[in-house]
């Protein structure tokens, strides 16, 4: 008797997990005041910058190839500028969002 | 020291969740702060984390890798967020775009060798590699286009040819015929084509949409370059990718549509582009032959307008007080006026400037409280009752022909209803059309009068003239 398979393949669980996460998306997006688009822009391209945790896998990667070094150093090196450039600017511009004394 | 896969997944769900708390944090400029906080922590939480991954090499060499490109990616991204002008954040933004689309292909190229010296290759994987090369190609060289386009290195006109969608489309169903192919065989050749069409198709997405319809590319990059980072954590397995990617290409979505929404333009139609005019451009014969119809006046006739106590003014600021930096000096004018006991508020349209809510950003940048600025569905019940409105270097959303022209190219786009205020000054240095190309009907009203001359400039003699009225 074939075994019966009860767990769903890691594909399909990934999916779930991207259609929940579009849903968030939707309705927390939907939220956010028009006078922060900028910023909304800006820090979503910061977290974006999450890239970097593939690079690191390909830069890390056990007995990684020259060139493959040299991929992952470049990817790690751009996901850095977004993220240090884009929450330092985040910041920036937020600080200067001031309420009326 | 590695962690095992599962107190990682925690830490990714961690992450996820100070990300979605980051964002939600926007909703009020009171709590943004923390919000982008929260997603610092987030961010700081997942590198970390992956740094002792089971799957990283505990040898010396990758981590001295990986610290090096670090230190460089963290020198250069602090330098030029410090020092970039806030009038040229789309420029950035743009740019940033870009270093996230083209890394997205770098991660998927190097996963592709990696898994393939180690024998973990199947169909699906290579489908979600190809995927993840194709958007963060797109995004990479569309990002580029608009950050030529904004920084004015290459022409904001719209390139249009024949055939240009068909040839798109083409371009479209042969990448993914490769992409096919190279999923199912693996070969480099394959994997080449697609990435070299890939690139080409953002670069040709991009150079049709004309520079009246920047708000809505960026938002749409910023869409891709979310996407780029879901695609990367389906072959990377990673749900914290996938839940990253999710949320911004969700964010990217939803202000495309409501800056689509702005300007009564399908997203398909932005798009396809092909509207607008290129920035600097001849003054169409139109405009040349209305500058004998519309009055020109001086600071003193705006002063005399508006210094009155009680006095109800509303400014509405556009690119062209970008372009001048005219931000601060209008402060200094509404300081004058608020001493007064006049009235001022702002009244900003949502594709005001070339990225969505930029006007908010400097006027906060010259210390206007954000509680004085207004979106255009609030202050627009407010024009009929304001003495004088001043429109500061915006120019479509103020036009009229909106609202009665038929013909109008921006027949339809919601506007600020400015000509309704008693009497209007509009700032500006010519009679040269918008961005949109189209006259604006606004300056032949009786009630309105137009004060030419650079917007930081007649915001300075505003301000000037205030000071020596008393």
């Amino acid at each position: 008797m074939p075994e019966v398979v009860t767990i769903m393949s890691p594909s399909l669980v990934a999916l779930y997990v991207f259609v929940l996460a579009c849903f968030i998306g939707y309705f927390v997006i939907w939220g956010v005041t028009p006078s922060l688009h900028t910023p909304l822009i800006s820090l979503t391209n910061a977290i974006s910058g999450i890239i970097i945790v593939g690079a690191l896998l390909v830069a890390g990667f056990q007995n990684a190839s020259a060139s493959v070094e040299t991929l992952g150093f470049l990817a790690v090196l751009l996901a850095s500028i977004n993220i240090f450039g884009g929450f330092w600017v985040t910041q920036r511009m937020l600080a200067m969002f001031k309420k009326k004394r | 020291m590695a962690l095992s896969i599962d107190t990682l997944a925690f830490a990714y769900l961690v992450s996820a969740i100070l990300f979605i708390l980051g964002l939600k944090g926007l909703t009020s400029p009171a709590t943004a702060r923390r919000g982008s906080f929260q997603a610092i922590v987030g961010m700081i939480i997942a590198v970390a984390v992956t740094l002792l991954s089971p799957e990283i090499s505990s040898a010396i060499r990758p981590y001295g890798i990986i610290a090096i490109a670090v230190i460089i990616g963290a020198a250069i991204g602090i330098t030029v967020a410090i020092k970039i002008q806030m009038t040229a954040m789309p420029q950035l933004v743009a740019m940033l775009h870009s270093f996230v689309g083209l890394a997205a292909v770098l991660v998927a190229i190097g996963t592709f060798i990696n898994k393939e010296s180690t024998g973990g290759l199947n169909p699906v994987l290579m489908g979600e590699l190809a995927a993840g090369i194709v958007i963060g190609a797109i995004t990479f060289t569309g990002s580029l286009i608009a950050f030529g386009k904004l920084q004015a290195i290459l022409s904001s006109a719209p390139v249009v040819f024949t055939g240009q969608h068909w040839l798109n489309l083409a371009l479209g169903v042969i990448a993914i015929v490769f992409a096919i192919h190279f999923g199912m065989t693996g070969s480099y050749v394959s994997l080449a084509i697609v990435t070299i069409i890939s690139l080409a198709l953002g670069f040709l997405l991009i150079i049709p949409i004309g520079g009246a319809d920047m708000p809505v590319v960026i938002s749409m990059l910023n869409s891709y370059s979310g996407w780029a980072a879901a695609a990367t954590g389906f072959t990377l397995q990673n749900n914290l990718l996938i839940v990253t990617g999710a949320l911004v290409g969700f964010s990217g979505a939803i202000i495309s549509y409501i800056m689509c929404r702005a300007m009564n333009r399908s997203f398909i139609s932005v798009i396809l582009g092909g509207f607008g005019v290129a920035e600097g451009g001849e003054a169409s014969p139109m405009a040349a032959a209305a500058e004998k119809g519309v009055k020109a006046a001086g600071v003193e006739d705006a002063v005399f307008w508006m210094d009155n106590e009680g006095a109800k003014v509303i400014v509405v600021p556009g690119y062209g007080m970008a372009v001048a930096q005219a931000q601060h000096a209008l402060k200094e004018v509404k300081e004058i006026l608020a001493g007064r006991g006049v009235s001022v508020k702002f009244a900003i349209h949502p594709v005001a400037g070339r990225m969505p809510g930029h006007m908010n950003v400097l006027l906060a940048e010259a210390d206007i409280p954000y509680d004085q600025v207004l979106e255009m569905d609030e202050i627009n019940p407010e024009f009929p009752s304001c003495d004088v409105a001043i429109v500061v270097g915006a120019n479509d959303v103020t036009n009229p022909a909106a609202k009665i022209d038929p013909t109008s190219d921006i027949y339809g786009m919601p506007i600020l209803d400015v000509e309704k205020a008693k009497q209007i000054f509009v700032i500006k240095r010519s009679m040269r059309p918008g961005y949109a190309g189209v006259d604006n009907l606004l300056y032949y009203r009786d009630n309105c009068s137009m004060l030419f001359g650079d917007a930081k400039e007649m915001c300075e003699g505003l301000a000037g003239a205030l000071k020596g009225g008393h």
